[in-house]
C-alpha cells in the first residue's frame, strides 16, 4: 500500500504553524497606501536628513514606473499597494536604557519564541538588537562591541549618527533603481539592523538580529547594511519568526554587504516567517534582495540560510566577486510544505581574477507546494581562472509538490571551470521503514533524514543556530501522526 | 508462546507472496528458515515487522499472546521485534550514533523510560561495538553509507546488540560475509541469545547453522513452510537441494 505511506508522509506534513500568536501594542502608523506624502511622512517620523530623504523620493519616483516582475515561478493575487500599512512602530513610553524599561508584553512575546533577552544576553554571549514592527527596540552588548570600535545598530539610529557612513554605502551594492521590490524598499524602508567593523577588528561574537512582524497589515521593509573594513571578520545572523495572520504580509527587504581588501562576513539566517494555513491562506510574500560585493582582494561573503516560512519567498542572495582571489558562498536549504512557494537561489558575479564561488542549494518539498531553484554564475572576460562549484539538490516528500531548477551559466573566458551538479530524490520508503523499525517514529524518521539530507548546509551555521534550525526543520514537517 | 503465526496469507499489489505460514516459536528457541530465491522468506519477515506495503488478506499472528498485526511498525520494534535486513538501508548524513540514541530513546519512550544520559549511551555503543568487533571509525559514519556488504551485515548485529530485542529476526544476515566475519556475527549473536529471548534466521547455507545451531529448521517455499525438523534438516537440503522438496509437496 504505498498510498498508504504517501498519506502518512501527507499528515505529517501537515501540521499548524507552532508560533502563531499575536501581540498587542500599541502602533503609531503611516496612513494606508503609498505615495508621495507616505514616503514624507516616515522619513519625517524618523527624524531624517535631507539626503535620505532625496534618497527615497528618488526610489519612489523610480519604483511608480516599474513593473512587479512575474519572470519567477510563484504564483499569488496581486499585491494592493494602496492597501498596505507602509509604516508602523510601537510607541516608545520614554527613552530605553535598561531591559526593565521595555515594554513587558514584549519580553512575554520574545519569551513564547524562546528567545529572551535577558537569557541572550547572560548565556550565549550574543548580542541581540531585536527588531519588532520595524522599529529597533532594544540594542545590547554596544557598549562591548564599541570598544573594538565596532557598531551596531539600528538603521535609524545609524542614520542620525553615522551619515557620512550611510551616504557612503547605503545603495552601493544594491542601488535605489535595482528592482522593483527593491526599489520599493528603498522608498518605504523602516529600519534594520547597522554593522560596521573597522580595519583588522575581528568582531568577537556572533552578531544577532530577531526580526518579527507584529501589526496587521504591515509590510516590512527592513534595510540592512555591514560594512566589513580591510583584514576585518564577523558572523551575523538574523532570524525570524512571526504571529499567524490571515491577510498576506508583504515583507521586502535589502540587505547589502561590503567587504574590503582580505575582510571575511558570514551571514546566516533561519527564516521562519508565517507560512499560510494548510490551505494556502494567509502567510507572508517574502521578496528579498540580497548582495554582497567582496570589493577588495582575498575578501570572502558567506550567506547561509535555512529558510521554512513564508508563504513566497523570492530571494537570490548573490556576491559580486570584484577583488581578485575573493570568494563567494550560498548555502541553503529551502522546506515548502503545504501550499507554500520558494523560488530562490543565488548569483554569483565573478569579476575579480582566481575569484572561487560555491553553490549548496538543498530543497526540501512537501505538500503542494512548489521549490525553485534559480541560480546565476556569471564568468566575465577579465575573471581569469575562476571556479564555480554549484550543486543543487532537492528533495520531495509525497507525489503532489514540485521541484524546480534553473541554473543559469554565463562564462566569457576559457581558463576558468563552472561545474554543476543536480539531483532529485524522494524520501524512500525504505528508509522510512528502516527507522520505524528500528522503534522511531514517522515524525522522528522523517526529522532525521531530512536533517541528514541538509546536513552540509545545517554544519556551516553557527552551533546557536545550528541547534534551531535542526528544530526548525522537524517542526516544519512534523504532524500529530497516530 | 512467543510468537505464533497461523495460516498467514499476505499479497503484493494483488499478488499473493504468503500463502498460509503457519510457524511457532518460544522464548530460548533458536529457528531456521529456509528455502529457495523467491519463496517467501523476505516477506514474512517484513510482514512481522509490520511493512505496509504488504497486505495481510487472512491469519493471525500473536506475539506475547497480543495481535500483533494491531501494532505499527515502531510499536513492534518497541515491543522487541528486531529485523536484520537482507538489505540494510543508507540514510545518508545521519550518523549511526545520531541514528541509534534515537532509536534507544524512542523505545525507551515507549516503555515509560527517561532517555539514557548522553555519557551511558556512549558507554552502551563502546561495548556493544567491541561485542561485534565493530571499528569506531564506523560508528561515525551516516547510516550504512558506503559501507561494504559484510560491513552492513555486521552493522545490523550491532544495532541488535544495542536494541536487545526478545524476537529477532535475521534475513540472510551470513550472506557476503568473509569467514571471520561470519564468526564474528555468529559470536554476537550467540552472546546475545537467553532463555527469554528468540532467534529466527534466515538462510542458503548450512555453513551458519554450524556456528548457530539451530532448534529447528523450517523449509519455505512457494508461501507455505512445507517441511520442518531439526538441525539434521539442513544438512539434507545442503545434500540434496530444494528438489525432493518440490517433488514431495506437487
Ligand atoms: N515490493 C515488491 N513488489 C512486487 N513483488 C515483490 C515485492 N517484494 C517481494 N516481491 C515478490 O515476492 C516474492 C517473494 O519475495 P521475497 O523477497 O520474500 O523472497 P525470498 O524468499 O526472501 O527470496 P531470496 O532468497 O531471494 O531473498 C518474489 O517473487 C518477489 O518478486
Ligand atoms: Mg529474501
Amino acid at each position: 500500500m504505498a498510498t498508504d505511506n504517501n498519506n502518512i508522509i501527507n499528515e505529517v506534513t501537515n501540521s499548524e504553524y507552532k508560533y502563531g500568536f499575536v501581540t498587542d501594542i500599541e502602533m503609531d502608523q503611516a496612513p494606508m497606501g503609498l505615495s508621495e506624502d507616505t514616503v514624507r511622512f516616515i522619513s519625517a517620523k524618523k527624524n531624517e536628513p535631507e539626503f535620505m530623504l532625496e534618497f527615497r523620493l528618488k526610489a519612489y519616483r523610480k519604483w511608480l514606473e516599474m513593473e512587479e516582475p512575474t519572470w519567477a515561478h510563484l504564483h499569488h493575487p496581486p499585491i494592493n499597494y494602496q492597501d498596505i500599512i507602509f509604516y508602523a512602530a510601537p510607541k516608545p513610553k520614554k527613552e530605553l536604557a535598561s531591559l526593565d524599561e521595555v515594554d513587558p508584553q514584549l519580553i512575554e512575546t520574545f519569551n513564547k519564541l524562546g528567545i529572551s533577552l535577558e537569557e541572550q544576553k547572560k548565556l550565549s554571549g550574543v548580542a541581540v538588537d531585536a527588531v519588532i514592527d520595524s522599529v529597533s527596540v532594544k540594542t545590547t552588548f554596544t557598549e562591548t562591541l564599541s570598544k573594538y570600535g565596532i557598531i551596531f545598530c539600528s538603521f535609524s539610529e545609524a542614520v542620525q549618527n553615522h551619515p557620512d557612513l550611510i551616504k557612503k554605502y547605503m545603495g552601493s551594492v544594491v542601488p535605489y533603481s535595482d528592482n522593483y521590490f527593491a526599489t520599493l524598499n528603498s522608498a518605504v524602508f523602516s529600519d534594520g539592523s547597522f554593522c560596521f567593523i573597522p580595519k583588522g577588528v575581528r568582531c568577537p561574537i556572533e552578531l544577532s538580529t530577531y526580526f518579527r512582524i507584529n501589526a496587521a497589515n504591515t509590510g516590512q521593509f527592513e534595510r540592512t547594511l555591514i560594512i566589513a573594513e580591510e583584514g576585518a571578520y564577523v558572523s551575523y545572523m538574523e532570524g525570524c519568526t512571526a504571529p499567524q495572520r490571515d491577510e498576506n504580509q508583504l515583507h521586502a527587504a535589502i540587505v547589502e554587504i561590503v567587504a574590503l581588501q582580505d575582510a571575511e562576513v558570514k551571514y546566516s539566517t533561519v527564516q521562519n516567517w508565517y507560512p499560510g494555513n494548510k490551505k494556502g491562506e494567509g502567510g507572508i510574500y517574502n521578496f528579498v534582495t540580497k548582495r554582497g560585493i567582496c570589493k577588495g582582494s582575498n575578501s570572502k561573503i558567506s550567506w547561509t540560510q535555512v529558510e521554512t516560512g513564508s508563504a513566497i519567498t523570492w530571494k537570490y542572495p548573490s556576491v559580486i566577486l570584484l577583488g581578485d582571489n575573493s570568494v563567494g558562498e550560498f548555502y541553503s536549504v529551502a522546506v515548502t510544505n503545504n501550499y507554500q512557494q520558494a523560488d530562490t537561489g543565488s548569483k554569483m558575479i565573478h569579476l575579480g581574477k582566481n575569484t572561487k564561488s560555491t553553490i549548496i542549494s538543498k530543497g526540501i518539498s512537501a505538500g503542494f507546494s512548489e521549490n525553485s531553484y534559480r541560480g546565476l554564475v556569471k564568468i566575465s572576460k577579465n575573471a581569469t581562472n575562476s571556479r564555480n562549484y554549484s550543486q543543487c539538490d532537492s528533495l520531495l516528500m509525497g507525489d503532489k509538490c514540485g521541484a524546480h531548477t534553473w541554473p543559469y551559466i554565463r562564462t566569457e573566458n576559457s581558463s576558468s571551470i563552472v561545474e554543476h551538479e543536480a539531483t532529485t530524490s524522494k524520501i524512500s520508503e525504505d528508509q522510512l521503514f528502516y527507522c520505524q523499525q528500528r522503534g522511531i517514529s514517522t515524525e522522528s524518521a522523517i526529522g532525521l533524514i531530512v536533517n541528514g539530507y541538509a546536513k552540509e548546509v545545517l554544519n556551516k551555521l553557527p552551533m546557536e543556530f545550528a541547534v534551531e534550525a535542526q528544530k526548525l526543520l522537524s517542526i516544519s514537517l512534523e504532524g500529530s501522526v497516530g | 508462546m512467543l510468537l505464533s503465526i497461523k495460516n498467514l496469507h499476505a499479497s503484493i499489489n494483488g499478488k499473493e507472496i504468503l500463502k498460509g505460514v503457519n510457524l511457532e516459536v518460544n522464548k530460548g528457541e533458536v529457528h531456521a528458515i529456509m528455502g529457495p530465491n523467491g519463496t517467501g522468506k523476505s516477506t514474512l519477515a517484513s510482514v512481522i515487522a509490520g511493512r505496509d506495503v504488504f497486505d495481510v488478506t487472512e491469519g493471525s499472528v500473536l506475539y506475547k499472546g497480543k495481535n500483533l498485526l494491531a501494532l505499527p511498525v515502531e510499536a513492534r520494534a518497541s515491543e522487541g521485534i528486531f529485523l536484520g535486513f537482507q538489505y540494510p538501508v543508507e540514510i545518508p548524513g545521519v550518523s549511526m550514533t545520531n541514528f541509534m540514541r534515537t532509536a534507544v530513546n524512542e523505545q525507551r519512550k515507549y516503555k515509560g523510560l527517561d532517555p539514557l544520559p548522553a555519557g551511558e549511551f556512549l558507554r552502551l555503543m563502546e561495548e556493544k561495538k567491541k561485542m561485534v568487533e565493530i571499528t569506531a571509525k564506523l560508528a561515525n559514519r551516516s547510516v550504512n553509507e558506503g559501507f561494504s556488504g559484510g560491513e552492513k551485515k555486521k552493522n545490523e548485529i550491532f544495532q541488535m546488540a544495542m536494541l536487545e530485542p526478545t524476537l529477532s529476526i535475521l534475513d540472510e544476515t551470513d550472506s557476503g560475509l568473509d569467514i571471520d566475519a561470519l564468526r564474528i556475527v555468529a559470536n554476537g549473536v550467540n552472546k546475545l541469545r537467553s532463555p527469554e529471548n528468540a532467534t529466527v534466521v534466515i538462510t542458503h547455507y548450512q555453513r551458519l547453522l554450524d556456528y548457530i545451531v539451530p532448534d529447528f529448521v523450517h523449509v519455505l517455499f512457494e508461501g507455505k513452510i512445507v517441511k520442518s525438523g531439526g538441525k539434521e534438516l539442513a544438512l539434507e537440503l545442503e545434500e540434496k537441494g530444494y528438489e525432493w522438496i518440490k517433488d514431495a509437496v506437487i
